[in-house]
């Protein structure tokens, strides 16, 4: 079987995929309508919940009339604290692998109310419909207590957290002397920076269908979620349910954005019914209800920047506080980077929390990051004018070329490359700086422009690969791909890796009778998930060439693996690459079916240990004001990014894209805004919190900087679905600042602050 | 405070409209099913028909997601009640095209990358197999007008309207 390929490929690394534009894999599926989300699973006799909210914010429940509603015909069920089964106990079994520190809500536990919108109830029925119905009808009476949401009321009450959650780090110790260096120093500025709650606000709302599979064989459980192992370890734990009884799918996931980082209640209420009621149920959200479980919280920062004649940073202070629940300390790193980012001697760094009666905080794109960068970067510009210096240059002047908070050099840097490629796409040079010195078309226009920074992180992740005798591979992982491209770039590595045409991989995930992936979040997917696919074929790779070298007149014999490649189909000889094995050859010389390995990849903390891992980026933001009708727009955005090797540029610069999107509209748009009287978000629907359309959007360019790093994973990718949001919005109040001469500090920058 | 605690409601329940046998006529087929009057053409697709390819992104006309074709006019179908529809020509997105034979524009998508999650797609398609037939949408600055009654949380804007702008152009051509 073994042959000798006597005119080679002209094109000699047809099978080399990765870096190369590709479109999705699972584009067809998404463009006609086959690819199943959780709540379109339609199994047989389906029961509908529908999940009643608080409509107090602090007290306790004293009375549900369920008789009421119980009823009605074709209404099976009103589940409440009244009628809960007894569940596990104690805390630990209610912490997911992303909680913060403190103690986690129990859904439907005890007559208390601790939030606004805190589910009480889930009413299920027959039909949606009538589920829906019921659940309107649902008459509970409340003892109110006072409340407080406002974190205004708060700025005294702030405390340090304790342990966080897994990723969080406490700011680093002060070093120099700040205080004293920025009183000398002869250009100053301070301000404080605010923003209220943003919410994710995904295309696709939470929701889970529970199948049930009978007693002894329980559930299948197809959920909304970035981490189908989280899901099930937090089920299994609640219920008492082995691993085998609660399986958790979830081949698509319509946005993420960090909204299902968490378990979130809607699962927890369709396990329960299930199991109660022996049958399948779902339970869906409504978009007000996707309000009610987490966001990014409203928070206040003090910035405190000082430089010398030169545009030399003498001093840098940075502080936040920022609400959390009364029950949990959800924390993110918002100041840190601060610390990071520009070369300073004399820095001091604070984070603090103050509890309200709000529900806790969660994960949003870029968490911390995307808040911290956006004071941090209108603070630097708004020295950089007092300096009389230009905010390019200024930042240039800057640059760090090693992180002052670990004391350690950078993995890869190309920051710079990232100002130097990023302005001259855009035309930086054209810029007058003097503000409203600049018009077009009878509107005021301003150029502004910031920068940000990201950890490269990768986690522990497993992998299984099974090569088939009919030449077909099939890589999988319990990952997911919440719209980040995941089931693409995988396929592109595992092909890459073994020398095989795209389209005779598949890529499989989101299913926990896989090999284990961590939650999809903070940048981590490609580099872990990725090397664990790379190693698994690898694995896979050395079975074939061990199988190979066992055919008749093999040309492989005696070579080891370092002296061979897969491409093309092919393995063959380093040495002489006309010597080579036709892969799908292999199985069926050898009279074997199937081929299957099981491998995974894990940080290696020894290479990394002296090094600082980051993705930066570089954003430059031109916008257009019209005074007299009162509009600011977006016109042009280039967002030039480093952050290691691009595996697919086509999807990745479809994130970057998004995170500018995300960045329009957290500078000019989204805001939930509390009523303090009710304790309630006011806007929780699509009309009222407004996000970004496509009329809102014009010229977006990305730009990746080439960036090799061979310390961050044996890929050489940092990730790249949180940096490209970075600096956006402070970007965009730079530019309505130089185009307007008026400084906005509160997000988002809407026209009535600007006029 | 205690003002604020939700007042009795009164709301005794009440008689539940039957359920009827209703046909639609959607993708070309006549389908049978039993609904009562409140179901919405969005669940009766949905929840009744298994034609999931049809979205729910609010269930109140604020996102797009759930935009069908009804006598080849673009609606939010979670704003309309399925026994409206009895006598008219509904498409969803699975009337659009399949994986065999894609419409221009699914194609387009694809080619463009013209979507992250997917979930805002089949709604988005829809109004632009709309949006071609109205006449209407020949410039970008029209499309981006035109197409912005349908959300897309990703941010995938710009390669939905490279996508779009491909077909307009193609048909022009």
């Amino acid at each position: 079987m073994s042959q000798t390929i006597a005119n080679p490929p002209v094109v000699r690394l047809g099978t080399d995929y990765i870096g190369k534009p590709t479109s999705r894999v699972d584009g067809t599926a998404k463009v006609t309508g086959a690819a199943k989300y959780a709540a379109e699973y339609n199994v047989p006799n389906l029961l509908y919940g529908v999940v009643v909210c608080s409509h107090i914010t602090k007290g306790r429940i004293t009375k549900i009339h369920a008789a009421d509603v119980l009823a009605v015909p074709g209404v099976v069920q009103v589940f409440s604290h009244e009628n809960v089964p007894s569940l596990a106990w104690f805390d630990h079994n209610y912490k997911d692998d992303v909680a913060p520190g403190g103690s986690p809500f129990r859904p439907l536990h005890e007559p208390e109310i601790r939030f606004n919108m805190q589910p009480v109830a889930l009413v299920v029925a027959d039909t949606f419909e009538l589920a829906r119905y019921a659940a309107s009808i649902l008459e509970i009476e409340y003892e109110v207590e006072p409340h407080e949401t406002d974190l205004e009321k708060k700025r005294d009450d702030g405390y340090e957290p304790g342990r966080g959650k897994s990723g969080w780090m406490p700011p680093p110790p002060p070093r120099g002397n700040p205080n004293q260096a920025y009183r000398k120093a002869p250009h100053q500025h301070e301000a404080e920076y605010i923003h209220l709650a943003q919410h994710h606000n995904p295309m696709e709302m939470f929701a889970t269908t529970v199948e049930w599979l009978g007693d002894g064989q329980k559930l299948n459980i197809f959920d909304k979620t970035q981490g189908a192992y989280n899901v099930q370890q937090y089920i299994t734990k609640i219920f008492g349910l082995s691993k085998e009884e609660a399986r958790v799918i979830t081949k698509y996931t319509g946005g993420g954005f960090g909204s299902g980082l968490r378990p979130q209640y809607q699962a927890f209420m369709a396990v329960l019914a299930a199991l109660e009621l022996k049958q399948s149920v779902r339970v869906s959200l409504t978009r007000q209800q996707m309000f009610s479980f987490g966001h990014r919280p409203h928070t206040l920062q003090y910035v405190k920047l000082a430089a010398d004649d030169n545009g030399t940073l003498q001093a840098l202070h940075h502080s936040a506080l920022a609400e959390t629940s009364q029950f949990e300390d959800f924390t993110e790193n918002v100041v840190n980077w601060s610390g990071m980012l520009y070369q300073c001697e004399n820095v001091k760094l604070k984070y603090q929390l103050a509890k309200a009666d709000v529900f806790s905080p969660l994960d949003m794109r870029a968490p911390g990051a995307a808040t911290g960068s956006y004071a941090l970067e209108v603070a630097m510009d708004e020295l950089a004018y007092k300096a009389g210096i230009d905010p390019l240059q200024f930042r240039l002047l800057n640059y760090a070329d090693r992180d002052q908070n670990a004391d350690k050099p950078f993995s890869s840097k190309k920051l710079r490359e990232c100002y130097h490629q990023g302005a001259a796409k855009f035309g930086w040079d054209k810029r007058n700086p003097k503000p409203r010195s600049m018009r077009k078309n009878g509107k005021l226009v301003g150029y502004g422009m910031a920068t940000g920074v990201w950890d490269a992180t990768q986690k522990k992740a497993a992998a299984k690969a099974c090569f088939t005798a009919d030449g077909r591979l099939t890589v999988s992982s319990a990952s997911n791909d919440i719209g980040t491209g995941t089931y693409t770039i995988m396929t592109q590595i595992a092909a890459q890796t073994l020398g095989l045409p795209l389209e005779a991989v598949t890529f499989v995930l989101g299913d926990t009778n896989l090999p284990e992936a961590p939650v999809q979040g903070g940048s981590w997917t490609a580099a872990s998930v990725g090397s664990a696919v790379e190693a698994v074929c690898q694995d896979l790779g050395k079975s074939l060439l061990k199988l190979a070298q066992k055919m008749d007149d093999s040309p492989l014999k005696g070579v080891d693996f370092e002296d061979v490649q897969f491409v093309n189909g092919l393995i063959r000889r380093n040495d002489d690459i006309q010597q080579s094995v036709v892969i799908r050859d292999v199985l069926q010389a050898n009279g074997e079916k199937e081929l299957t390995a099981e491998s995974g990849a894990a940080p290696d903390m020894m290479k990394q240990m002296g090094y600082s891992m980051h993705a930066h980026n570089a954003v430059f933001v031109e916008v257009q004001v019209d005074e007299e009708l009162g509009t600011l727009h977006v016109t042009r955005v280039v967002n030039a990014v480093a952050a290691g090797r691009i595996l697919n540029p086509k999807t990745a610069r479809s994130q970057v894209l998004g995170s500018i999107v995300w960045g329009i509209g957290m500078a000019l748009m989204e805001e939930t805004i509390m009523d303090h009287g009710f304790g309630r978000f006011m806007n929780h629907n699509l009309a009222e919190y407004h996000i970004p359309v496509m009329a809102d959007i014009h010229d977006l360019q990305v730009v990746f900087v080439e960036e090799e790093d061979e310390i961050v994973n044996p890929l050489g990718v940092k990730g790249i679905g949180e940096v490209g949001l970075l600096g956006v919005a402070a970007a965009i109040s730079n530019a309505a600042f130089h185009a307007t001469g008026k400084r906005v500090r509160d997000l988002p920058v809407l026209i009535n602050k600007l006029m | 405070m205690s003002q604020l605690a939700q007042p009795t409601l009164g709301r005794a329940p009440v008689a539940l409209a039957p359920t009827q046998p209703l046909t639609l006529r959607i993708n070309g087929e006549n389908r049978t099913l039993n609904v009562a009057p409140w179901t919405t053409l969005l669940d009766a697709l949905r929840e009744y028909l298994d034609l999931t390819g049809t979205k729910k992104g609010c269930d109140h006309g604020q996102c797009g997601a759930c935009t069908v074709l009804v006598n080849g006019k673009r609606i939010n179908s979670c704003l309309s009640l399925a026994v409206m529809q009895e006598s008219e020509d509904i498409t969803t997105i699975e009337g659009i095209g399949t994986a065999e034979e894609l419409h221009p524009l699914q194609q387009a998508f694809i080619d463009h990358d013209a979507f992250q999650c997917g979930y805002c797609t089949p709604g988005q398609i829809c109004s632009a197999v709309a949006l071609l037939k109205e006449g209407r949408g020949k410039t970008e600055a029209e499309v981006r007008d035109l197409m912005s009654g349908n959300l897309c949380r990703c941010g995938a804007y710009t390669n939905i309207l490279s996508a779009v702008m491909e077909v307009v152009n193609a048909q022009k051509a």
